[in-house]
């Protein structure tokens, strides 16, 4: 046994299968390209020299001796922060299939040595909880057998749009129509909505190619989809353009980029989707939106209104208010007056045992357009990990006992409810929207789903990839670094984004038309849902199938 | 699928007449269950005046039926006539069902004269769930279907001719201005009457046949108006005739509107239609309220007005034909033919999916309205 000294050995050393992705890279096949080493957005491999001995024996001879073989092989770096993310660009630019990642199954050490520099372990991404969500695992139950004809997907005529803003009771329309008084505006949309991905999360050709994407849904297909800004404001030239109808623009704690905003209304060919005033993130419940200095680019810095490279955290709370019940009504109502009652204002909230309390405030404010929850299964682009992983509330329970609520109070027409937060994040989008319509939202939010359906986003649930936050971001979604944004191009991006609303579209009158619904989305139906779980079924007041 | 059939006429006509003709229909039912509302009524031996309303039901026990004669007394109605049915013992099986007593009742109202009209019906709604309440906490002992001042509702399972005879109905003794009556399918003994067509809330009556597959929502939301009367939902069509009511009377909204709160015009359309902005935020404001599934809806107003309605994509039958004096509605149009034969079948209508029809209580003609056409809107558009 050898001295340990003699063995360089730290606290935090760790060797390549304590990493959480392990490369396998097959010499055979290697023609030493350096393909891979270039693309690594981590530096997790790097081309190295090794030499080999090999014992030689001349038994005629009697001599004992040694030959050496050289090779040329690529090596994984056992450093934490070099730690390979298992993003799989090696093995995309590979011309040979001779190197790939593989995900840990025995160990991942490096989870205790995460947090160097005195800092604790931040990322992008979402909660690593793989395996079947519980929408997932619901199913579409109350077939339409009674009554024939049944409705045709392919033939028959279908209204799934869905209202987006307050909506009045029936009395007090037809009053307020007879008097010429205010009505609350409302918006009539496609009930999947692009969710909130800021300008500075994302990068110039991203959000491009999602704008595009979103203006020949609504001008060219008859989809009325929205996207929601996320903070950090939005291009003047988009605030000037009629595509500003499209967009949802967000409000959050740090109001970067509202100077802009506000200069613009003026200029504003028409008025904005809606408002949404951010309080929390369902995969950050309690922490305020964070664009790390690596992404501040020039352009970032002049929408933002802020210097270059530097951190941008936005604060918990919109401090300058005294509890959610004023803050959420001042805003509402600056909002709205802001863009003269014409444009719909509601808040976000992170899922949470206490939404109820948030949703009972907006009930009893004329102005609320609505409420969205964001459940512990959303995305975002920086955040700390413990805050992903463990901080937040699922969104199936917590929006049905909202919805709930509502009709206990006979109100549930009033304040549509948004979900977000997990909805497709094994692939199943329109199931799962579906699903949350049934249990009561009026629409839902998609952010990670059309991250990687419409741009080919390699996060995952195991910990795959989700460096959004640094800058690195492989396939050029969540940089701002010029030269890694421009293998994203805008155009093919655009043409995703609506081959994935097309097929949403298609599937949702897939869904639709066994019920026997066709006139109206099925909002509330929990007849038609059913779940293997007799548990979950109990919580959310739906049929237990086995 | 059940059938339907309406007729409305001005010389008053026993109900067998409506019988006779689910007869010619009966090839699509099988005779499970048959509902009948009868408006306008005249008895052969009594006198209706204008203060007078008349309670049916079923009165399972002897017991019910002296707890239910005691809590219109103790109400301060007064009994004036008592419809006794001209039973014909063996035709439907009483025993076994508990059918202690068919009710239809002739009763004085309390002296109202200080209330409104909307505070007499009010009363008269109340009464009728007091009623049914009592039934209810009492083991369903007491089914109460009507208490109006010239409606009578009789349901039954089994065949409707068979029940027509067991009652007695060909007699001639009770006739009517307007019957509607309804075939049932799929119904066995065990069923709550209260589920059987026609649904009844404040002198307003709809029938249906098909499926409501937004049944839920529209149930959860009609629940939550906390209207009185707005309960039971023992069948998925029951929504349909609460939400007349709340289009026509809480809403005070004329009967074309009912057609946009159920069945909408999509917004493309709405953009092209005259009174499209007033009728966009009606559909906003009432989207809970939209059906969905095939239906044809048939309907009578306290006015003795008549309607049919159809689904949004009609996908269901339905003929109306008559002539001045006498129309008919129903699902299938042999149906027409047994109820009014004495009409030209060449002006027979069948509605399309726009279409609200309408029988005037006057009865002189049809109104065949579009729902791409402008109505009238008291104060709103
Ligand atoms: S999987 Fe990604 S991070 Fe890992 S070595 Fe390959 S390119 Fe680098
Ligand atoms: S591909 Fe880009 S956006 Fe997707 S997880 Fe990786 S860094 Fe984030």
């Amino acid at each position: 046994m050898v001295s340990v000294r003699s063995i360089y050995n730290t606290p935090s050393s760790l060797t390549y299968h304590d990493l959480p992705w392990i490369i396998t890279h097959r010499e055979d096949r290697c023609t030493l390209c350096g393909q891979c080493t270039a693309v690594c957005p981590v530096g997790a491999i790097y081309l190295t020299y090794r030499r080999q001995r090999v014992p030689k024996l001349d038994v005629l001879k009697k001599q004992r001796g040694n030959e050496y073989r050289h090779f040329v092989g690529i090596r994984q770096q056992t450093d934490v922060s070099k730690r390979c993310i298992g993003c799989g660009m090696c093995s995309m630019v590979c011309p040979n299939e001779a190197i790939g990642p593989h995900p840990n199954t025995n160990e991942n050490r490096s989870a205790f040595v995460r947090s160097q520099k005195g800092d604790a372990f931040k990322r992008g991404g979402r909660r690593n909880a793989p395996g079947k969500t519980i929408l997932d695992r619901i199913s579409f139950d109350r077939i339409s057998m009674l009554t024939d004809p049944a409705l045709d997907a392919g033939r028959h005529e279908f209204n799934y749009n869905t209202i987006l803003g307050r909506i009045l009771p029936p009395e007090e329309y037809l009053k307020r129509k007879a008097s010429g008084e205010w009505i609350p505006p409302t918006r009539e949309i496609f009930p999947f909505i692009i969710g909130s991905m800021s300008f500075g999360a994302l990068s110039p050709n991203m959000w491009l190619g999602l704008l595009q994407g979103v203006a020949y849904c609504n001008e060219v297909l008859g989809i009325p989809v929205v996207m929601a800004t996320g903070e950090g404001g939005c291009p003047p030239w988009i605030l000037k353009s009629p595509f500003l109808k499209y967009i949802i623009l967000q409000i959050a704690s740090g109001y970067f980029g509202w100077d802009e905003i506000i200069r613009a209304i003026p200029e504003m060919q028409c008025d904005p989707a809606a408002i949404e005033i951010k309080y929390g993130q369902g995969a950050k419940p309690g922490d305020g939106g964070l664009l790390m200095w690596f992404k501040v680019s020039k352009l970032i810095a002049r929408l933002r209104g802020v210097p270059e490279g530097v951190d941008l955290p936005s604060p918990p709370v919109h401090q300058t208010l005294y509890s959610i019940e004023e803050s959420v009504m001042k805003m509402i109502q600056t909002m709205s007056m802001a863009f003269g009652f014409r444009v719909p204002v509601y808040p976000k909230i992170s899922g949470s045992t206490s939404a109820k309390a948030v949703l009972n405030n907006l009930v009893r404010n004329p102005y609320a357009g609505g409420l969205l929850i964001d459940g512990i299964d959303g995305g975002t682009g920086a955040a700390y990990d413990v805050s992903m992983e463990a901080t937040g509330h699922p969104i199936a329970s917590n929006l049905r006992e909202c919805y709930l609520d509502l009709v206990a109070q006979g109100r549930q027409n009033e304040i549509p409810l948004f979900a977000a937060g997990g909805i497709g994040k094994n692939g199943n989008v329109t199931q799962n929207g579906l699903a949350m319509i049934m249990l009561g939202a009026s629409g839902v939010h998609i952010g990670k789903y059309i991250m990687q359906s419409a741009a080919g986003c390699l996060g995952n649930e195991m910990g795959r990839c989700n460096v959004c936050n640094v800058g690195i971001c492989p396939k050029g979604i969540t940089s701002q670094n010029e030269k890694l944004f421009r293998r994203l191009d805008p155009d093919d991006v655009a043409q995703r984004v609506v081959d994935t609303f097309m097929m949403i579209r298609t599937e949702t009158k897939k869904i639709m038309a066994p019920l026997g619904r066709s006139q109206s989305l099925p909002i509330g139906m929990s007849d038609a849902l059913g779940i293997d779980d007799a548990d979950a079924a109990e919580r959310l007041k739906i049929n237990y199938i086995c | 699928m059940c059938r339907l059939a309406l007729k409305s006429a001005d010389e008053p006509f026993s109900p067998y007449e409506m019988l006779m003709a689910m007869e010619a229909m009966q090839e699509g039912y099988d005779g499970s269950g048959l509902g009948l509302l009868l408006r306008g009524i005249e008895f052969d031996d009594f006198k209706l005046k204008p203060n007078h309303v008349i309670l049916s039901g079923i009165a399972h026990t002897e017991n019910a039926l002296q707890r239910m004669a005691d809590f219109m007394g103790e109400s301060g109605y007064e009994l004036k006539y008592q419809h006794e049915f001209d039973m014909r013992p063996g035709i439907i099986e009483t025993r076994n069902r508990k059918r202690f007593k068919y009710v239809v009742r002739v009763y004085k109202t309390p002296d109202w004269s200080n209330l409104t009209q909307d505070e007499q019906e009010l009363r008269l709604t109340e009464t009728r769930l007091a009623l049914r309440k009592n039934g209810e906490d009492h083991g369903g002992d007491l089914t109460i279907f009507s208490l109006w001042f010239d409606v009578i509702m009789i349901k039954e399972v089994g065949w409707p001719l068979q029940i027509g005879d067991g009652l007695g109905l060909d007699d001639d003794r009770i006739k009517a201005r307007v019957v509607m009556a309804q075939g049932r399918q799929n119904t066995n003994y065990g069923i709550n009457l209260y589920a059987c067509h026609p649904f009844f809330i404040q002198g307003i009556s709809t029938m249906t046949n098909g499926e409501n597959t937004a049944f839920i929502p529209i149930k959860e939301y009609l629940l939550g108006r906390h209207i009185p009367g707005y309960l039971g939902y023992h069948s998925d069509s029951e929504v349909f005739t609460h939400i007349l009511h709340y289009t026509t009377k809480v809403l005070k909204l004329p009967l074309e509107a009912y057609k946009h709160v159920i069945t909408p015009l999509k917004t493309e359309e709405l953009d092209h239609h005259p009174q499209g902005d007033f009728l966009k935020g009606l559909r906003t404001a009432c989207r809970r309220l939209i059906i969905d599934g095939p239906n044809a809806i048939i309907g009578t107003l306290p006015d003795e007005t008549c309607m049919l309605v159809m689904d949004q994509k009609k996908l269901r039958p339905a003929t109306v034909g008559g002539r001045p004096g006498a129309w008919a509605i129903a699902s299938e149009m042999c149906g027409v033919d047994a109820l009014v034969p004495d009409r030209d079948p060449a002006l027979d209508f069948q509605p399309m999916r726009e279409h609200t029809v309408i029988i005037p209580p006057e009865r002189k003609e049809l109104k065949i309205w579009s729902q791409f056409d402008p109505f009238t809107i008291p104060q709103a558009a």
